[in-house]
């Protein structure tokens, strides 16, 4: 056992906190500068710190915990505040506040035009807040109050532009949708306390820890008791629905189908907000969950396959709809979808390293992206649609530089970051013991299409000669016109810059095995995603016992499905296969490559016939399957019909309502409502009593006579 | 602690002595105002009763057992219960003041009846005698009735009152019908001492009767479907801010009186009205949130959303043991907080003969008045559930227990309710900030008393949810003690 030093964890989510806190009391009367300060310092912090802690971590006994006493402590049940370090924990710190950090710097330039600066600086202080807490908590119920946290800036900021009624309804749905995916988590930490907060002796519990929803105490409850949780058992049966709530929580928050509907909506917020939120950090938060509760999903086999077959479904799904997009957001929306749908696809064949790699590769790409998109919309006085664009290399090179780099590193080009975590994703999905050809196929049609819109956009922007709308600019009275289209300013093109340098060698230093010989990425997570037995002790506070690196598996190990087999001895002699897999996915790449050249930038005038040919089922792509208005009408229309003819029109009879809006005491009303009162209201109401009470009775008799 | 039982011990009902003689105080006060003067003054004197009995039922703390020839009991359940019901009167109180004067309403009576009525629900939770139960409620029901008729002028308002009363009498009256039974079955009106017959004997047509009878009186006034219908329409024509006290006030009595009868009184009855609480807890969170997804009118809105929070106790009640009923009783204080938090901030709002009562009318409430806007947004997320407010770990220790006792299905009902009730919470903070009203509307500074009611209400809706645990302690201890005196 290590004596850990104290790495006072919990000042990282409270830095943010205190920017938050400045800027919104305070913000209002401090001078911009000043809030652009504040804005930056804080996150910048917890970035630094984060690196501190980095520089440590060789020498941590993990995990690292730290707890802060107990926030609720009720007879037989106890929440620390707590805070948990382990490396996934660490790989999410740095993604979380250094893409973070960067975006920060982003939006002040990005912002710097618009009205509530010092409060826009505070919602993201805010989220910065929550998401370091769902990251760092120790415990699902800390981790759920980031959880709901998060959601609550996404809103805030989503609806940034309030005086856009298409925004406020956007950052609506989102909250809505993301309420309905939170509403499985928490059904799932209700059944995680049921099952492992069994009294003090129990099997599960023999010393009595009353930290139920403590990570150590339910991840040590599960290895200490391979034969209570083996597949097959009442156990496993238990792990698989609490799995499968999850799942559906993660669903919500990582917009995976059925929920994804909110993320491209989301795209009505600030362009920064889009990268940092619905691209980089937050949408990653269902991944992270499922990667954290990986000993559950192990001991899970069902919900693992419901997994991975949402993640392909919706990679594949989003990634088609993203082809046929002109909003250059909602292509990048779609594009967030369908890669997060890779991460998910990962977690469901049990290669959850490999899913936090391509969320860290993403997060910087992604970032990248969204971000150079931004410039490009800054430039063109907020033009979104790419049919009006084109042309613009020479107006803005070095965001197409960037822009450029991002493109290629989704594409999954090689020596570009995104090619190795895509591939390590394909080659797990099909080698896998929880893997199969299919997932791996649906990946690489998905890798096809992937390559085939990112060029899409890239020429459509970029190349070509420049086309206008049809009511330009120009015309709008604002007096731009192209040739004050510029490049952005510094502010704005240095994060840019060293996102992009990131996306280039982001992969290089955790190339997968098969390239290396060694896949050092894996190496370093996968302590994490090994699930041994420990003795079920409540951990003391500060210090913690840890496994060493990777160990040979005991025998008390080997109910848990072998996914965590080191990369050694079993995948040598597939290596052969996996080489020729990689050059294949470095093909389909480039076929995408090109086939969008062919079409956007030879023979610009052929998408649109071909668009023509396809008739309906493009129309159908188009319109995003009609995803949204199926749901409008076997859901929405439902309940808000039920609320109205039913409850409104029907129950609530000879009540106006609403109408009592200013003139409301007119004398029409005020003899209407007499003439109701008397047309027997109180009556009708007294029926309902009164049939009420005559159920309570003759449920009574019926259980009498029994 | 000596446990006195038949002794006259003033300190057991000593807030109820301060609260009866600051009423009395305010009726006398009253004439001696001019008839054109307004009447804030005696409010103030209210507001000095309420704190007075703050104090004196912290002090009950250090006395509990029963007294008055074992008719009242004095332990931490109904100390507990004393300072909920207590505290939201001040902050009625306080919300009223300006209130009274914006409608134009000259009554001194008004603050006389608020105390009243507040005698009669804290003795709600104090009593251990079914005709002194029976006593209180009638205090409390029959003060309510008449302050929701105090907007004179209003039709909606007289109509209100009246329709409260008939219903309410009719209501009481099962109530009382099932006291009489219960003596006929028992030969007592004691709880204890039923509770010990109960437990002895076999269960006879008679009890159980009597127990429907008492069930569905208990019901309506906690507003608990099927017998919910009278709330929306009362609450929509009631003053605002007697529409905040009926909201809570009245219901957490009732909820003690249901607790203490249901627990206590029928305790070994409890597979028999188990079910009648399930369906009960199932029907007003559906009906309650489903209800309020179409409201326009804000009053009519927490109105059902009311309808649905109570259905979310109910949930607690069936959770049943100490864990349940700590949850009904933290639940039931939470509730309180925001509740007449939200409903002060619309008091405030509606100005001259509530006008502004419509969602609508809410928009740009962010630009006109910061602090409005900022506390009733900390309401409607503790009302949607949203973590580090109180509402979040009223639902949670709610589910939770629910869980524990195997309620699987009401647990993923009440989860699934609370997730669609976020949606008519959301539209009003979306229309405060995110709809610009009239830029013609002129700022509405809040003066300092409704300010001061807000920030305890906020303050307390926080400070539940961050730091739960001394409030969960007491309301475990509560439990504990009510399940044990019977």
């Amino acid at each position: 056992m290590t004596q850990n030093p104290n790495l006072n964890l919990w000042l990282i989510p409270l830095l943010p906190l205190a920017g938050a806190a400045l800027n919104g009391l305070f913000g209002a009367r401090f001078p911009k500068r000043m809030v652009t300060a504040i804005a930056w310092i804080f996150p910048g912090l917890a970035f630094l710190q984060a690196l501190w802690i980095t520089s440590k971590f060789s020498g941590l006994g993990l995990p690292y915990i730290e707890s802060h006493g107990a926030w609720v402590q009720i007879s037989s049940f106890t929440v620390d505040f707590g805070f948990y370090l382990d490396q996934l924990s660490l790989v999410m710190l740095l993604v979380v506040t250094g893409v973070g950090f960067l975006i920060h710097i982003y939006s002040a330039g990005y912002m710097w035009e618009e009205g509530g600066y010092y409060r826009f600086f505070a919602y993201l202080n805010l989220f910065m807040f929550f998401m370091l807490m769902l990251i760092l908590a120790n415990n699902y119920l800390l981790m759920f109050v980031g959880w709901e946290g998060v959601g609550l800036a996404s809103y805030l900021l989503i609806g940034f532009y309030f005086l856009k009624h298409s925004a406020s309804q956007a950052g609506k749905k989102a909250f809505i949708v993301n309420r309905i995916g939170d509403f499985a988590f928490l059904l799932g930490m209700f059944l995680l306390i049921k099952t492992f907060g069994a009294a003090s002796g129990t099997e599960v519990n023999p010393v009595g820890a009353v930290n139920v929803l403590d990570f150590t105490h339910i991840f040590s409850s599960i290895a200490g008791h391979p034969e209570m949780f083996a597949i097959g058992t009442a156990g496993s049966l238990t792990l698989t629905i609490i799995a499968f709530c999850m799942m559906f929580g993660a669903t919500g928050k990582s917009a995976q189908i059925p929920l994804y509907t909110w993320l491209p909506d989301a795209m009505e917020g600030p362009t920064p907000v889009s990268a940092l939120i619905h691209a980089a950090t937050m949408v990653t938060a269902g991944i992270y969950m499922v990667a954290r509760s990986s000993i559950i999903f192990d001991h899970a086999p069902a919900a693992q396959a419901a997994v991975a077959v949402i993640g392909a479904v919706t990679a594949i799904f989003a990634a088609s709809i993203g082809i046929t997009q002109f909003d250059i957001k909602r292509v990048l929306a779609y594009s967030t979808v369908s890669q997060l749908g890779y991460m998910f696809m990962a977690c469901g064949v049990a290669a959850y390293s490999a899913a936090i790699f391509h969320l860290m590769t993403h997060a910087f790409f992604k970032a990248l992206l969204f971000l150079s998109a931004g410039a490009v919309i800054h430039s063109l006085h907020h033009e979104q649609d790419m049919r009006n664009m084109g042309g613009l290399r020479k107006k803005l090179p070095i965001t197409f530089a960037v822009m450029l780099v991002g493109t290629i590193a989704i594409a999954g080009i090689p020596p570009f970051a995104g090619f190795f975590s895509k591939d390590e994703i394909l080659w797990k999905a099909y080698s896998s013991p929880h893997g199969h050809w299919a997932l791996w196929l649906i990946g690489i049609i998905t890798a096809l299409m992937t390559s085939f819109y990112m060029f899409r956009m890239l020429f459509m922007t970029f190349l070509g000669e420049r086309r206008e709308a049809a009511h330009g600019h120009e015309e709008d009275g604002h007096g731009h016109d192209h040739h004050e289209i510029h490049e952005s300013p510094w502010v704005m093109l240095a994060p840019l810059v060293i996102l992009a340098a990131l996306s280039i060698v982001g992969g290089w230093y955790w190339k997968p095995a098969v390239f290396s010989g060694e896949n050092k990425f894996d190496a370093f997570l996968s302590p994490v995603f090994e699930h041994k037995a420990e003795p079920a002790a409540h951990m003391p506070a500060g210090g913690a016992p840890q496994t060493g690196a990777v160990e040979s598996h005991d025998e008390t190990a080997l109910a848990v499905p072998s996914h965590a087999a080191p990369n050694g001895a079993g995948e040598h002699g597939n290596e052969e296969l996996e080489h020729q897999l990689a050059y294949l996915s470095v093909a389909i790449a480039l076929m995408g490559l090109g086939l969008a050249y062919l079409l956007y930038v030879r023979r610009p005038e052929l998408p649109a016939r071909i668009a023509e040919s396809l008739g309906g089922s493009y129309k159908a792509v188009y319109n995003k399957y009609y995803v949204d208005e199926a749901y409008q009408a076997a859901v929405v229309d439902p309940i808000v019909d039920g609320s109205t003819d039913v409850l409104w029109k029907g129950m609530d009879v000879g009540v106006i309502d609403g109408a009592v809006n200013g003139a409301g005491t007119s004398a029409k009303f005020l003899s209407d409502r007499l003439r109701r009162m008397q047309s027997g209201n109180i009556r009708s109401y007294a029926v309902w009593v009164a049939l009420g009470a005559a159920a309570v009775l003759a449920y009574m008799i019926y259980m009498g006579v029994q | 602690m000596n446990p006195t039982t038949n002794e006259i011990q003033s300190i057991a009902i000593l807030p109820e002595l301060i609260l009866s003689v600051a009423g009395i105080v305010v009726m006398l006060a009253d004439p001696f105002l001019g008839a054109k003067s307004n009447r804030r003054p005696l409010g103030y004197l209210a507001l000095a009763g309420t704190v007075a009995a703050l104090f004196a039922t912290a002090m009950q703390r250090s006395s509990p057992g029963a007294s008055y020839f074992r008719v009242i009991q004095v332990d931490d359940f109904s100390v507990f219960f004393h300072f909920v019901i207590i505290a939201i009167t001040a902050v009625v109180t306080l919300s009223s003041l300006d209130y009274l004067e914006q409608q134009r309403i000259r009554a001194g009576e008004y603050y006389a009846l608020l105390l009243f009525g507040t005698v009669g629900m804290c003795l709600m939770t104090s009593a251990r005698e079914l005709l002194m139960l029976f006593i209180a409620l009638e205090i409390s029901s029959i003060a309510t009735y008449v302050l929701a008729g105090f907007r004179l002028r209003s039709a909606a308002s007289a109509e209100s009152s009246l329709k409260y009363f008939l219903l309410g009498s009719f209501a009481t009256a099962f109530f009382l019908y099932g006291v009489a039974l219960i003596y006929g079955a028992t030969g007592t009106t004691n709880i204890p001492a039923i509770a010990a017959k109960l437990a002895e004997g076999s269960t006879t047509g008679l009890t159980v009767m009597a127990l429907a009878l008492m069930i569905v009186g208990m019901a309506f006034k906690i507003s608990a479907a099927p017998f919910h219908v009278w709330t929306p329409d009362v609450y929509e024509g009631a003053p605002i801010p007697v529409v905040a006290l009926m909201s809570t006030g009245p219901k957490a009595a009732a909820f003690a009186l249901m607790l203490r009868v249901l627990f206590g009184a029928f305790g070994s009855l409890n597979e028999w009205w188990m079910p009648l609480i399930w369906v009960a807890a199932v029907l007003s969170m559906t009906l309650g949130n489903i209800g309020a997804l179409m409201q326009n009118n804000v009053k009519r809105m927490l109105a059902y959303s009311s309808i649905a929070h109570a259905g979310y106790v109910l949930v607690a009640f069936a959770a049943q043991k100490e864990a349940g009923v700590s949850a009904a009783i933290f639940y039931t204080a939470t509730y309180a907080a925001m509740n007449v938090g939200a409903f002060a901030v619309a008091s405030y709002q509606a100005g001259e003969g509530e006008r502004y009562v419509s969602i609508d009318d809410f928009a740009g409430l962010g630009r006109r008045s910061p602090v409005l806007a900022t506390t009733l947004t900390i309401f409607m997320l503790s009302l949607i559930g949203i973590p580090l407010t109180g509402g979040f770990f009223a639902k949670f220790y709610v589910f939770k227990a629910a869980l524990a006792s195997d309620m699987i299905w009401l647990t993923v009902i009440g989860v699934a309710n609370s997730a669609i009730a976020a949606y008519y919470y959301l539209r009003l903070i979306v229309v405060m900030y995110m709809k610009e009203g009239d830029e013609s509307t002129p700022l509405l500074p809040v003066p300092v008393s409704v300010a001061t009611g807000l920030l305890v209400a906020a303050g307390l809706t926080l400070y539940l949810g961050i730091l739960p645990e001394s409030t969960l302690d007491f309301a475990i201890k509560g439990a504990r003690q009510l399940l044990l005196i019977h």
